[in-house]
């Protein structure tokens, strides 16, 4: 089953890539796609489990909202960045906070959007304590409210 | 349309232009990370979505044909590995810092 899902993806990949819809086109895509799925079928998905599919759409439900918190983090830090009294309004720290998601890929969900939101960075994972370095209060003061780890848990169904 | 690529264009000339002032008058390598790492992000995705959306009406065999659907799609793809590859590479090079020793600038320690 993942396999012939990983098949289904390489191939709509390939006719993306590739523009060309004619059998010669379309039959090298197939030849090719087969052969990685072959080779790598189980890089893409590593176990079949039930509600992949939910977590897909709640998972591009959550990309609006990224994009516009990573809207709002950078009109803050292009703020800090032009300030006059930068030196002032910034206060690097290194936090640590424990957080209740459970699997891997919820964390690695939650740490690159932490990451990708500016003016915090994942520095490091233990177990389930975070390391985060925020460039300035606001930032520090918006991941700690629990907002966006609540939306990560909500697309892994682990609220 | 040519005005909605401006717009996209121009606001991510704004962030890259602002990351660039904050790579230059942060005081670490820490700080300058954050301006960097992330304001390339957004500044590239604008600048990105800009030139899909111009490709999409004025592309292929003059515009909004299969040919400019798919271009736009290609470029729509070059944001999304972006923001697969750049938060990661930004932990990497951020944890690399912090394992070898680079003291990090507090405002404490600055006075």
């Amino acid at each position: 089953m993942r396999l012939i899902a990983t098949f289904i993806i390489l191939f709509v990949f390939w006719m993306v890539m590739a523009g060309k819809f004619d059998l010669f086109h379309a039959s090298l895509g197939v030849i090719s796609c087969l052969i990685v799925t072959f080779l790598s079928g189980d890089l893409l998905f590593k176990e079949s489990r039930k509600g992949r599919g939910k977590e897909v759409v709640r998972f591009i439900l959550y990309i609006p909202w990224l994009i516009y918190q990573i809207i709002l983090a950078n009109l803050h830090v292009a703020r800090l960045a032009l300030s006059p009294r930068m030196s002032e309004l910034i206060n690097p720290q290194l936090i640590r906070f424990k957080v209740n998601l459970k699997s891997d890929i919820s964390k690695v969900t939650f740490a690159n959007s932490i990451t990708l939101t500016p003016g915090t960075i994942t520095a490091d994972i233990v177990g389930d304590e975070f390391h985060v370095q925020g460039l300035s209060q606001p930032v520090i003061d918006d991941l700690l409210s629990g907002e966006m780890e609540q939306r990560v848990a909500h697309i892994y169904s682990e609220d | 349309m040519e005005i909605v690529t401006i717009i996209f264009v121009l606001g991510g000339l704004f962030f890259f232009f602002a990351a660039s002032i904050g790579l230059l008058r942060f005081p670490d390598f820490y700080a300058r990370m954050h301006a960097t790492g992330k304001g390339d992000t957004l500044g590239g995705f604008l600048i990105i979505l800009g030139l899909a959306v111009y490709n999409l009406f004025h592309g292929g065999h003059g515009g909004f044909d299969l040919a400019s659907i798919l271009t736009s799609v290609k470029i729509i793809f070059i944001a999304v590995f972006i923001f697969l590859a750049n938060p990661t590479a930004t932990h990497a090079v951020f944890k690399a810092g912090l394992d070898s020793g680079v003291v990090p600038w507090t405002k404490e320690g600055s006075k």
